[in-house]
């Protein structure tokens, strides 16, 4: 009788336990909305619009169809220089969805924070790790089916001054070995993000189109129009390696 | 006193139930009998690790059944094993290249299916880095099966038998990609072959003992062929050009590194059941293993990517005289594994009622 009794309770508290667990970390860490603005030419991207006239550096025309990347392995950085690695997320940007803009970062601990580091892409611990579910799901798109891995970023479009067949533009950057093309920006913010315990804070994040065609590898269209990983997915990969991202305003809810 | 214990044993469970099912530790046996994995003893520990996805006699019959519904294919013509067929060590069987949907020939000999466990890259060019996506290239290659995975998924999730069994497995209500690849892995990581003569005679068992011909053929073996072939295995895992083409057609390995001395190499195949996997190479351009040694005898051809050990002493190939092809090839059949071959366990479930 008495053990019953002792049993009854040690199952309630382990319950409490277990739940307490479970709420620590949310109640006294913090949220991190970043929202992701996909621009060209200093405009909002616009899918599948022939009307838009956007050029690269190189002067050449182009429409854009998909543009879809990765974001994984996320740094904060405090103000005192601090690096906070958050807890493994993986996320997929696509201009064609508007709900996948909005990545939502937990377990954020309170604190001041003044740069945010992203890796363009998925890192090789996951990318190998085998079948995956979710936004790494293969039936994403964003696998390559002969020579297995991720695809980190995709840009695909039209320009009067590709060689390919239609005028096609396919920029698939991705690869590992022997041939890298894992990226990672810090991007300083422009003003420091405070995020106290519990509460969302947000970072506009700017994602520069441009960026993939100039920088160290200007691209001439005519000359460059496909990439499928390999070496001249590493040309595009080192152009947006630094300058893919800028942080705009901050605010916080 | 009584107290106490009965709270540890609480925590104890409580701490069991936390550490759930993505424990570290590799575990390959399950419930019933029919299914498990287990290390052969002249086997290293196998690549695979079987994480979040170890056997059940429940998954092994799902992905058998998946491997031999043609479901999969678009027009829901073909099936895994319309191209690896058991009897051929699950290779095609007198297909040079592979044959698909529509008829469509594909450009590479469909490798035969076993020890897939301990391989940690796959295909000819080595373009696939982990077994439970090894199916990807067939299911969506417009001269295999040239479906999509999310056709795939929206098929198998639409079928009368699929969702109570995927639920019964991976206690999911849906059916993702994720889950008919783990699905196939856990068929695909079971098809062990180590049960030939060869094993049995390395192991000790049952008191077998080589011929004249094989004691022979096997030193030949170790002395000309197992730099590359290299027990127990039969293959040391590596990309090299065993001399076929001095322009090969296919570029091989280079396909997916994109580095020039790369081109027209290939993985090194096992040999294990090399008697009934025919025909032989990438192209499946040999019908029979004595082309093959005649092949590596006097017909193979200089290239800049050639492996050294076939130009030794500015030698091309590797001299095999005719009594030393007999006994290799009295040898190479010591590797058949019929017990594996006619396993019913990896056989048809429709043809076969294996319980
Ligand atoms: C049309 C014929 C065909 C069909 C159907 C097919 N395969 Fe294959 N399979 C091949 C060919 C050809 C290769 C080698 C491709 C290469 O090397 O590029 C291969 C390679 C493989 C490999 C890698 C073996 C190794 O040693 O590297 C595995 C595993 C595999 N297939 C499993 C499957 C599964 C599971 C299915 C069903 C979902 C399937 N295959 C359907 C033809 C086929
Ligand atoms: C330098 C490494 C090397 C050596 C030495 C070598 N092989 Fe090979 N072998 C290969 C490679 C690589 C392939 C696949 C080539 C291809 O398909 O392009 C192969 C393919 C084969 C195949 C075809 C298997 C199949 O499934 O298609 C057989 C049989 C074979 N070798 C037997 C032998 C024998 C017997 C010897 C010794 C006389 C030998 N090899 C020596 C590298 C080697």
């Amino acid at each position: 009788m008495k053990s019953k009794y002792w049993a009854l309770i040690s199952l309630f508290s382990i319950s409490i336990i277990s739940k307490a667990w479970s709420q620590t970390l949310p109640a006294d860490s913090g949220k991190l909305i970043l929202h992701f603005k996909n621009v060209v030419n200093g405009q909002p991207l616009r899918l599948n619009d022939t009307a838009v006239n956007y050029h690269n550096s190189h002067g050449d025309k182009f429409t854009i169809n998909t543009f879809k990347y990765y974001i994984s392995n996320i740094v904060l950085f405090d103000d005192q220089g601090k690096k906070i690695t958050l807890p493994p997320a993986y996320f997929l940007i696509n201009a064609a969805d508007s709900t996948t803009f909005d990545p939502v970062l937990t377990h954020v601990p309170p604190g001041k924070y003044s740069a945010i580091s992203l890796m363009i892409g998925v890192d090789s611990a996951r990318n190998f790790a085998g079948a995956q579910e979710g936004c790494l799901d293969p039936a994403q798109g964003m696998f390559w089916t002969w020579n297995s891995g991720y695809i980190f970023l995709k840009l695909e479009g039209i320009s009067p001054q590709s060689n390919a067949k239609l005028h096609r533009l396919t920029f698939h950057v991705g690869g590992v070995k022997p041939q890298n093309t894992i990226r990672v920006q810090t991007i300083p913010l422009k003003k420091e993000l405070i995020i106290g315990a519990g509460q969302t804070a947000k970072a506009v994040i700017i994602t520069h189109i441009d960026a993939l065609f100039s920088g160290k590898n200007q691209v001439d269209f005519s000359r460059l129009s496909f990439t499928m990983g390999g070496p001249n997915a590493v040309l595009i990969a080192d152009n947006y390696a630094t300058s893919l991202f800028t942080a705009w305003e901050e605010t916080q809810r | 006193m009584k107290r106490r214990v009965i709270f540890l044993i609480c925590l104890a469970i409580l701490g069991a139930a936390g550490s759930g099912f993505e424990s570290s530790l590799p575990v390959y046996t399950r419930q019933s009998d029919t299914t498990i994995f287990k290390v052969p003893a002249n086997f290293p520990k196998p690549v695979y690790d079987f994480k979040g996805n170890r056997v059940s006699d429940a998954g092994f019959r799902l992905g058998r059944m998946l491997f031999y519904d043609p479901l999969i294919s678009r027009d829901k013509s073909i099936s895994c094993a319309n191209c690896h067929q058991s009897f051929a060590a699950f290779a095609q069987l007198d297909h040079a290249v592979s044959h698909g949907v529509d008829e469509c020939l594909g450009t590479r000999n469909t490798p035969a299916l076993f020890n897939l466990a301990w391989q940690k890259e796959f295909m000819w060019d080595g373009g696939i880095h982990h077994i439970e996506l090894s199916p990807i290239t067939a299911m969506t290659n417009e001269c295999e099966m040239a479906s999509n995975l999310q056709e795939i998924v929206v098929r198998l999730n639409a079928s009368e038998k699929y969702p109570a069994l995927f639920k019964q497995v991976f206690h999911r209500d849906a059916i993702n990609s994720q889950s008919v690849f783990r699905a196939l892995a856990q068929f695909t990581s079971m098809l062990v072959s180590a049960d030939s003569k060869y094993d049995q005679y390395i192991r000790h068992e049952n008191n077998v003992v080589f011929t004249t011909d094989e004691q022979a053929g096997y030193a030949i073996f170790k002395a000309k062929c197992s730099a590359c072939h290299t027990e127990p295995l039969f293959t040391d895992r590596s990309y090299r050009s065993n001399g076929l083409d001095k322009h090969p057609d296919d570029i091989g390995r280079d396909s997916i590194t994109h580095q020039a001395d790369d081109i027209g190499k290939f993985r090194v195949p096992s040999l294990r059941n090399v008697e009934v996997s025919g025909p032989y190479m990438h192209d499946g351009r040999f019908n029979s293993l004595k082309e093959v040694l005649e092949h590596y005898n006097t017909g193979v051809v200089s290239s800049p990517n050639l492996d050294p050990l076939l130009k030794k002493n500015g030698v091309l190939g590797i001299r095999l005289d005719h009594t030393e092809q007999l006994r290799l090839l009295a040898f190479l059949k010591t590797l058949t594994d019929t017990k594996f071959i006619n396993d019913k366990r990896f056989q048809d479930p429709n043809k076969i009622k294996s319980k």
